[in-house]
């Protein structure tokens, strides 16, 4: 390594004495940053607390999982936006992100994520990463994520923002979800955001038995129902069709 | 008043034809464009606003009518000009605009775009009604003429554009239209023996030019959250091949990398997957798929594990009727299951054309293959003419799931899921046979409940006592399928039903003998809602049944043909309060957009026709009060414009049941509407007798509604007697049977402006934009009406709307005559 010369350490210096105001102001912004999305977080926290109270029964649960909760306090939601959409990535809303994909509502988010059941060892597969905030979830409360985007630009950035945000147990491969990932099969739960036609064979042999796969049905910016595909003990397979609101079709003596 | 010019003293018939007919075929090509961008509901709601800008028109005219008029030559052929630019112009900036239907409930300021795009796609109308306007102002003693050659050049128009889009692609069509219209500014020039003639064509000329260079550069911007934009996402897929016409535009994809593995409503205990396969979209959504056939019968074993296989498990059906082949997945899984004879319906020729001709190899020629009889026919209308009996008969799931969950079809009629429909397929079983039916489920349940209450109905009226002795009822979680059988179903047939269900992890619904021990068992709901519902439509509770649920699923009729209507304003209160929590997909949005279409057009409507009015008053109060009362212009244009479109509405449906086909019973029953209202009103200028306007308009009027109250008793049986005669006898009757009640039509407008012209002439701009208003609500009104009282009902609305008019028909309240008067 070379050798500094006095000279040179001292011009360090005045550029340290010079950015040192600066730097302090950025990192002061840092913190107000991060203190006002803090802030932010605790009220989406509240808001999906206060749809579970509304849907309840109709989801099949009393409570939101108070680790679902928790992780999603965790998880930057605004890293997962674009700049512009940032100051917004905290409403109980989908956002786009390019590419004709959205990052899913955080309520969504905590359903679905609620519904898997996941638990601290586990292994997860999720088809479609989107923006990687669904991932970060997971990866806050089970092992290892596996994660399949098939658009190449989401994957790439979306490896990068998940990297960045020093999230080791995600990986992220691009590539058609259909198949699975055969190698790290079989998974305790599988998540799908991508849509399909039909629930692909492939991903439900990659499900352990007791395990459970959740997708949701509908548009981009729309979900109209969430349906889980449920395999018991003995590998034997069922779904369920869950609305995430309250509202019964049906009323009066039938 | 025409002493003061001393231009060209013969009205500019040619280009007067020429932009009606353009503004007509530029309003159904928008209405094609906006389907392919965005969605046919919004496409409508976006189009049918546009439209205002007749009536913005009138309320400019009101104010600059005199200026303009006095240089009609110049003001004429720039409003033409105008138009021209316009129409391509402020097409392509709208499409910029990017508007997502989607994000308007968390992001409200997405409706400042809508705002813009209704704007901006009013110009063109707002230009050409100006023109219109101002030739009937300038030459006002050939009003009956003017408004003649508007109505027929509509007439032609309304043909031309479905030439236009069988021919080129929507885009295309649109250059052409814009420089069909820089040929009128030519045409017109001459016509008015401008001075600048020459340079005009001159211009005109260059302005043709400069738009198909222009047109060469557009493209589609189609919305990013459309089927073909998301496919289009994939690496490794493009778009090879598209096709147009007025039944959609197909875009043919092939994907490289990534298999399609289209296979909606596949068993969850399925373990085989789709071969290779190559997507159809309709208007950029609603794929269909060409399978790959290396003649390898277990390629298709996935055509077994979809609940739509139900029948091939009961019986082996020898003739097997397909409505609707699409790209052949229901031919396939016919075949897979071994029928000799397959009749194969599809609508659409181009769709034939793809499937059969470029991927005759891929697939194996499935369309033209031995035993698989193809024909290019609307389906229903098929069936109708049809003299054979089939074993079975499959009406496949032709709709986009995506779609149809989200109630975008609510406006659309469909003539194949309705009580008399399902009436005439029944009629065309073998004994013993079937009818099948599959469709999307959606939660809560919508229409397989429909479908299942319309079923039990058109038993009961084919004289069934026990119609649940008929009916099987099975669902997974995406699709299901109702078989309809000619006869009662046996217990061998019970049994093999319970063994296909069980192996796919089918819930069965409903079949006769079921116990609620064996419903909701592979696909849980909270609650078995569809035998719930199949036991109580088919029990006494059934009346309670309907009231009680939270959406409209009484059967429908073909006087009320709107299958895919299920909202219900009871239960909007409920929805709105939710719908920030996820209760969004739960309204049923194409209704509510025509509900806000309708308030939209009905506040801009009253701005429009008001604003003027005081305007007018102060400026000729003295004329007002000695002239006509506006009272009377007002409610007289009114109720000839819904008038005239109630009924011009109603009957393209009545006719859209003999000629069966949506594209050439609309163009027919259109251009005859118009052409004869056209004749209609060339003829006023001679009949008026001593009588005057009054009498005849009173005359036309009894006419309309006479005829009109006769055809809503008479038409149904001749509509029936003449389904099985050939198509060009069905048009010509069809011609024939508008033909008086059109002429009648033709007459009440031009007489009333006739009348004003004499009485008050400057209100005439004011009753061109009461009528170009009560137009655009007309349209929009007339399909709410349909929904909810059917299309006997908009008749009888348009006969009492009539009648009121022959009622207000604006009366001189003074004897001293406005200036002008013959």
């Amino acid at each position: 390594m070379r050798e500094h010369t006095a000279q040179e350490r001292w011009r360090a210096a005045r550029w340290i004495q010079a950015l040192l105001p600066a730097t302090l102001l950025a990192c002061g912004i840092a913190a107000a940053d991060a203190n006002r999305y803090a802030q932010l977080r605790a009220a989406m926290l509240d808001a999906i607390r206060a749809d579970y109270q509304d849907t309840a029964l109709y989801i099949d649960k009393e409570h939101a999982d108070p680790r679902v909760l928790a992780a999603m306090g965790r998880v930057p939601r605004h890293e997962f936006v674009a700049e512009n959409l940032q100051a917004r990535a905290y409403e109980n809303r989908p956002l786009p992100i390019g590419h004709g994909q959205t990052i899913s509502q955080p309520y969504i988010v905590a359903v679905m994520t609620d519904l898997l059941g996941v638990d601290a060892d586990d292994r997860v597969l999720e088809v479609g990463t989107g923006s990687g905030y669904q991932a970060a979830v997971l990866a806050e409360l089970v092992a290892q994520v596996y994660s399949l985007e098939i658009i190449e630009p989401l994957a790439t950035r979306a490896e990068e923002r998940l990297s960045r945000l020093g999230y080791a147990n995600v990986t992220i491969r691009h590539g058609d979800g259909y198949y699975g990932w055969e190698q790290h099969a079989p998974f305790d739960a599988i998540v799908v955001t991508a849509a399909a036609s039909h629930v692909p064979p492939p991903l439900i042999a990659q499900l352990k038995p007791g395990g459970r796969m959740v997708i949701p049905v509908g548009t981009r910016f729309l979900v109209q129902e969430l349906l889980m595909v449920v395999k018991d003990a003995e590998g034997k397979v069922s779904t369920r069709q869950l609305l995430p609101v309250r509202f019964v079709p049906l009323t009066g003596g039938h | 008043m025409n002493e003061a010019f001393h231009t060209a003293a013969r009205p500019p018939l040619i280009s007067i034809a020429l932009i009606s007919g353009a503004a007509l075929a530029y309003e159904v090509l928008l209405m094609r464009l906006f389907s392919i961008l965005q969605w046919h509901h919004f496409a409508y709601m976006i189009i049918s606003l546009a439209l205002l800008g007749y009536g913005v028109s009138g309320t400019f005219l009101c104010f600059l009518q005199k200026r303009l008029v006095q240089r009609f030559t110049a003001s004429f052929i720039a409003n033409i000009v105008l138009f021209a630019v316009s129409t391509v112009v402020c097409f392509q900036v709208a499409q910029q605009i990017s508007f997502n239907a989607e994000e308007v409930l968390w992001n409200p300021p997405q409706l400042l775009r809508l705002f813009a795009i209704y704007l901006l796609l009013a110009l063109p109308f707002f230009f050409v009604a100006n023109a219109l306007a101002l030739a009937l102002i300038r030459f006002s003693d050939r009003m009956s003429r003017i408004y003649a050659v508007d109505l027929i050049g509509a007439g032609l128009g309304s043909l031309l554009i479905v030439v236009l889009t069988f021919v080129l692609d929507p885009l295309s069509a649109l250059v052409v239209l814009g420089m069909m219209m820089m040929a009128s500014v030519a045409i017109a020039a001459w016509e008015l023996k401008a001075a600048s003639r020459v340079q005009l064509t001159a211009a005109a000329m260059l302005g043709a030019v400069v738009m198909s260079w222009a047109g060469a550069h557009m493209h589609l911007a189609i919305s990013p959250y459309k089927g073909l934009s998301q496919a289009l996402r994939i690496a490794g897929t493009k778009v090879v091949d598209t096709r147009s016409s007025p039944l959609g535009f197909l875009s043919v994809l092939e994907s490289e990398q990534v298999p399609l593995r289209h296979a909606p409503g596949l068993s969850i205990n399925a373990t085989v997957e789709p071969p290779p396969q190559v997507a159809i979209f309709t208007d950029a959504d609603n794929m269909t798929v060409v399978t790959e056939d290396r003649a390898d019968r277990d390629a298709f074993a996935y055509l077994d594990y979809t609940t739509s296989a139900l029948p091939y498990h009961l019986r082996d059906p020898d003739h097997v009727l397909i409505l609707g082949a699409g790209g052949g997945a229901d031919i396939h899984q016919a075949r897979y299951h071994g029928a000799p004879r397959i009749t194969a319906v599809e609508l659409n020729p181009q769709l034939v054309d793809i499937v059969r001709d470029r991927y005759r190899e891929f697939a194996n020629d499935i369309l033209g293959r031995e035993g698989v009889e193809l024909h290019v026919a609307e389906a229903r209308g098929f069936v109708a003419r049809s003299r054979d009996r089939y074993d079975l008969v499959q009406l496949a799931l032709l709709d986009s799931f995506a779609a149809s969950s989200a109630g975008l079809y609510a406006l659309n009629e469909s003539y194949l899921y309705t009580v008399d429909a399902l009436q005439v397929y029944l009629r065309h079983l073998a004994p013993g046979g079937y009818l099948s039916i599959t469709r999307w489920i959606k939660l809560p349940p919508r229409d397989t409940l429909k479908l299942f209450a319309t079923a039990v109905e058109a038993l009961q009226r084919e004289n069934e006592p026990h119609p649940g002795r008929r009916l099987i009822l099975i669902r997974s979680w995406q699709t299901s399928t109702l078989l309809i059988k000619n006869g009662e179903f046996e217990d061998r047939e019970i049994a093999a039903l319970k063994r296909f269900a069980a192996e796919r992890a089918f819930d069965v619904a409903w079949y006769p003998g079921i116990g609620d021990s064996e419903v909701n068992r592979y696909n849980v709901l909270r609650q078995p809602y569809y035998f719930l519902a199949a036991s109580a439509l088919l029990g006494p509770r059934r009346d309670a049944f309907y009231r009680d649920y939270k959406y409209e699923i009484r059967p429908t009729y073909d006087d009320r043909p709107h299958f895919f209507h299920f909202f219900k304003w009871r239960v909007f209160p409920e929805i709105m309060a939710l719908r920030a929590r996820g209760g969004m997909p739960l309204l049923e949005i194409g209704y509510l957009i025509l509900a806000a279409t309708l308030i939209k057009a009905i506040i801009a409507s009253a701005v429009l026709i008001v604003l003027p009015l005081t305007y007018l008053r102060r400026r000729h109060s003295s004329d007002t009060r000695s002239g006509v009362s506006a009272a009377r212009v007002l409610w007289y244009f009114f109720a000839v414009g819904l008038g005239f479109l109630f009924v011009e509405i109603a009957f393209i449906q009545k006719f859209v049941l003999l000629l069966h086909h949506p594209v050439y019973a609309v163009s027919v029953t259109l251009a005859s509407f118009l052409i004869f209202a056209g004749i209609g009103s060339a003829v006023t200028q001679r009949t008026l007798g001593a009588g005057g306007h009054a009498r005849t308009a009173r005359y036309a009027i009894a006419g309309i509604a006479l005829t009109a109250a006769a055809y809503t008793w008479l038409l149904g049986p001749l509509l029936a007697y003449l389904v099985a005669w050939p198509m060009p006898v069905k048009v010509i009757v069809s011609a024939v049977v508008i033909a008086p009640l059109a002429y009648c039509m033709g007459m009440p407008f031009p007489l009333g402006l006739s009348r004003l012209s004499a009485a008050a002439p400057h209100l005439i701009p004011w009753a061109w934009g009461v009528n170009g208003c009560a137009s655009v609500i007309s349209a929009v009104l007339a399909t709410l009406c349909a929904i909810h009282l059917g299309f006997s009902a908009v008749i009888a609305l348009a006969v009492l709307l009539y009648i009121s008019a022959a009622i207000s028909f604006p009366r001189v309240i003074a004897v001293s005559k406005a200036p002008g008067c013959r």
